[in-house]
């Protein structure tokens, strides 16, 4: 017990002693947890306003849609099919049949398909849509679904035209029985296959009869018809029974069945990339949590070498001095997990509400234990990984060198050291530091090629969406890929800022590591802003290849979290900008702890060098 | 930077350097003067913390006094800029510590050739010099070596040619032998002589009286003050091991 204090105690007032690189460790490690905790909870997190949506719209269990047949498209639907359905075993109430037909909607400089839908002025007892805005239907009054309405950019009152007859926009609302834009999907709908906005249409509704008068022969009227199943668990078995007694099969031409479950999975398409985002954000930031907590705990263990070695020289055993260090990062990551744990659970419903297309809100998601776990666990494998080697290392140097303050011995390179000879003095003090330290450079180069990758992601995201806009008919925002697109940028954000700690702590560490060797460059001649440039350039050469494998690395970052779809590639001068500003935010964040590194003056630092 | 003139290489005024102020006032360099003739080889000499090392940082352009003057070839070093002086240090001057500061991952001739290529030569010039230097101090089948597996002395002799690599007007020892042995100082002592010899202005600051023996001129300083000056013949006639007790 006492040796437990003991560790405790000395691990608390190393903590006391550097609070500054304490709070950064812990924003580190924070950022990459809040992010993982976002991106494992948001799973499931939007059954809670789809079933809010459902109990307050008396959402239907299954909605049957019937076309007229293909072959004679002026041939009426089979109503008396629709009848029976309505009697079949199992079934308890019914709304509709209601007329459908697709018509153009023009609203606000947009030009998008609507399916429109007839619907009674009374409210219905199964799928009356929840308004959010406005009225429900009346003469020349339509109702715009919500998320339609969003990315059209219409509120009520405003006015729209339908296969060119203006219209007002009586109100806005919501509805369980159909999947939001751009999921709206009535038939042979598949829940893992996403739609574009350019290709997808939205849903309004419409009086009976003016839906009527919409139809064309082009696109004549067919029927939605919704169910409510006296065990609403069954509607999956229900659907396909009845599809395959009546011979069809999704991708047919009907009729078609959907039942809730579907629809509901449609619904959380609209966090599926944010959450594959996130999980991959997650992963890009632990690396880069790894990555600063390598920086600063290196930086810090190099800084404790005379305390390790005093600790050593009082007795405290190699285990012990692992003990300390390993505690006091532990500790923080702990407390990271937690603050990342309570971080995401706050802000997941944020992503989800209200422009989900559902009435409510996501509420607070539950952070199962596996989630906990996990999280914690990413967080102390972030910290132990970084800590361990530096810990055993320092547990290991002998007392007297520890006490001697005695750096480690640098890497020599001697081609690089040859080809630098023949570079202006800055590159050669440059390049000559950076191969001192070719771990740290590695270091800096993934912080950068991931912090690159995620950037290049957010322009190919950029880039889908204007191709998409420029191809289709539609020209409207996709909620869902805007929904991604913020997302993307707040991790990359995240990725910028802790980048850039990373850049500054690793230019402060090299210039604390090669702080006798750039006095010694000044006294043999190297003016100051030589040996300034020189420890900047040593971090800017390693960012150079960093942002060059980023541009391929945010292909692959894409890639993975892009959520079907088709690639797109940025225009090739947004790379050579990423690639050039990159060097110029590296060298400029560089150049302060450098520039403070070379204002010590020389005799003071070659007097207090002995080695 | 050459020098034709016959007038003192090194030239200070009422030198100083003070640390602190009102109680806490240290005064390192107190009203030093010094004049440093062409070839001349001058020892400064003085117990531990008498402000030696401060005064060859400040006649060196390391350190900027806290008033008084330095002149080097004639030229008012004190007030020059940063730039100034760093071309100064890499044309004018050449230092030798006591820690050798050598660089841990260079070879020796790559160390000895680090001046001359921060001075802009050539590498192909600045790797023959050195070659040249190093050949001069003994240690021509040591230039691959590190600084790790050289001597004590080795390290300062290498050291040393990099002080001369860019044919300094002066060169600035500080202890250079007070982390040798005997025979590791003596092996240095006699480069120094075999550069006063060749004509090499040479400060060396020393606690070591028998190093201070070689010299043309014994300064002696106390609490960063002027003592005394005595002139030495011993350094340029005498038997170097036997003046110095080194050798028997």
């Amino acid at each position: 017990m006492g040796r437990f204090l003991l560790v405790c105690r000395l691990a608390a007032r190393d903590l006391r002693r550097r609070p500054a690189e304490a709070v950064l460790l812990l924003l580190a490690i924070t950022a990459a947890t809040t992010t993982l905790t976002l991106g494992l909870i948001l799973h499931g997190v939007t059954d809670h306003p789809y079933q809010q949506t459902r109990a307050a719209t008396a959402g239907p269990d299954v909605m049957a849609v019937f076309y007229p047949p293909t072959s004679k498209t002026n041939s009426p639907v089979d109503l008396a099919g629709l009848t029976a359905l309505t009697r079949r075993p199992g079934v308890t109430g019914h709304s509709g049949p209601y007329p459908v037909t697709m018509a153009v909607l023009q609203a606000n400089g947009h030009t998008a398909g609507a399916e429109a839908v007839g619907r009674d002025r009374a409210p219905a007892q199964i799928d009356q849509p929840r308004l959010t805005q406005g009225s429900w239907v009346g003469d020349g009054g339509v109702v715009i679904e919500r998320s339609f309405a969003e990315a059209l950019g219409v509120h009520a009152g405003d006015p729209v035209t339908l296969n060119g007859r203006s219209f007002r926009v009586a109100g806005v609302a919501v509805t369980a029985a159909v999947p939001p834009y751009p999921q709206v999907c009535t038939s042979g709908c598949e829940p893992n296959t996403p739609r574009q906005a350019g290709s997808s249409t939205g849903l309004v509704w419409l009086t009976q009869a003016e839906t009527r008068s919409l139809a064309t022969s082009a696109h004549p009227l067919y029927y939605f018809l919704n169910l409510r199943l006296a065990d609403p668990a069954s509607s999956q078995a229900f659907a396909m029974a009845y599809m395959n007694e009546a011979g069809q099969s999704l991708g047919s031409t009907g009729p078609f069945l959907n039942w809730w479950q579907v629809i509901s999975e449609q619904d959380a398409h609209l966090v599926k990339g944010e959450q594959q985002v996130l999980v991959v954000g997650s992963w890009l930031l632990g690396v880069l949590a790894v990555a600063s907590v390598v920086v600063l705990v290196g930086g810090r263990i190099a800084d404790q070498t005379r305390r390790v070695g005093l600790l050593k020289a009082v007795g405290g055993a190699p285990e012990l001095i692992a003990a300390v260090l390993l505690t006091e990062y532990v500790a923080l990551a702990v407390l990271a997990a937690a603050a990342g744990l309570t971080g995401g659970w706050l802000a997941a419903p944020l992503l989800t509400s209200p422009g989900a297309g559902l009435v409510g809100t996501a509420g607070a998601p539950s952070v199962t234990v596996s989630t906990v776990v996990l999280v914690v666990a990413v967080a102390v494998a972030v910290a132990g990984a970084a800590t361990f080697v530096p810990a055993l290392r320092a547990a290991r140097t002998s007392t007297v060198r520890a006490l001697a303050d005695a750096a480690h011995l640098p890497r020599r390179r001697a081609r690089l050291i040859a080809v630098s000879a023949r570079l202006p003095v800055p590159l050669l003090l440059g390049l000559r530091l950076a191969a001192r330290r070719p771990r740290r450079v590695l270091l800096s180069l993934a912080s950068v090629a991931i912090t690159a990758s995620g950037i290049v992601a957010v322009l190919i995201a950029h880039a889908r969406l204007n191709a998409q806009q420029l191809s289709g008919s539609a020209g409207l925002d996709n909620p869902e890929t805007d929904r991604v697109k913020q997302v993307m940028l707040g991790v990359t954000i995240m990725l910028v800022v802790l980048a850039a700690i990373n850049a500054v702590f690793i230019t402060w560490a090299t210039v604390l590591d090669t702080r006798r060797s750039s006095a010694l460059a000044r006294a043999l001649g190297a003016t100051r802003r030589q040996v300034t440039v020189g420890l900047s350039a040593a971090q800017v050469l390693p960012a150079l290849a960093g942002a060059l494998l980023g541009v391929p690395g945010g292909f692959g970052v894409f890639l993975v979290v892009k959520h079907g779809g088709t690639m797109a590639y940025p225009p090739f001068w947004w790379l050579i900008a990423l690639v050039l500003g990159t060097l110029l935010v590296v060298a400029g964040l560089t150049a302060i702890p450098a520039g403070i590194g070379a204002r010590r003056p020389v005799a003071e630092i070659l007097q207090s060098e002995t080695t | 930077m050459s020098y034709t003139g016959t007038a003192s290489v090194l030239y200070a005024r009422g030198l100083r350097k003070t640390y602190g102020a009102g109680e806490g006032l240290v005064r390192a360099v107190d009203e030093f003067d010094l004049d440093v003739a062409p070839g001349e080889t001058v020892a400064v000499t003085g117990p531990s913390g008498c402000g030696k090392s401060t005064l060859l940082h400040l006649l060196g352009g390391l350190d900027r006094p806290s008033g008084g003057e330095v002149r080097l070839a004639g030229q008012r070093i004190d007030q020059l800029g940063e730039r100034a002086l760093a071309r100064l240090r890499r044309d004018a001057i050449g230092f030798v510590f006591q820690a050798f500061h050598l660089m841990d991952e260079l070879t020796a001739v790559e160390n000895v050739e680090l001046p001359a290529l921060l001075a802009g030569r050539s590498p192909r010039a600045a790797r023959r010099r050195s070659a040249e230097l190093l050949e001069q101090v003994g240690l021509s089948n040591r230039a691959g070596h590190l600084p790790s597996a050289l001597s004590g002395g080795q390290r300062q002799r290498v050291a040393v040619a990099r002080a001369l690599v860019n044919d300094p007007l002066i060169v600035l020892a500080d202890e250079p032998t007070g982390n040798l042995d005997s025979e590791a100082t003596l092996e240095v002592l006699r480069l120094f002589d075999s550069l006063h010899e060749a004509g090499q202005t040479l400060v060396i600051i020393t606690h070591d009286h028998r190093v201070a023996a070689t010299a043309d001129r014994l300064i002696s300083m106390r609490d960063g003050a002027f003592v005394d000056e005595t002139r030495l013949t011993g350094g340029t006639t005498g038997n170097l091991g036997a003046l110095t007790g080194l050798e028997d």
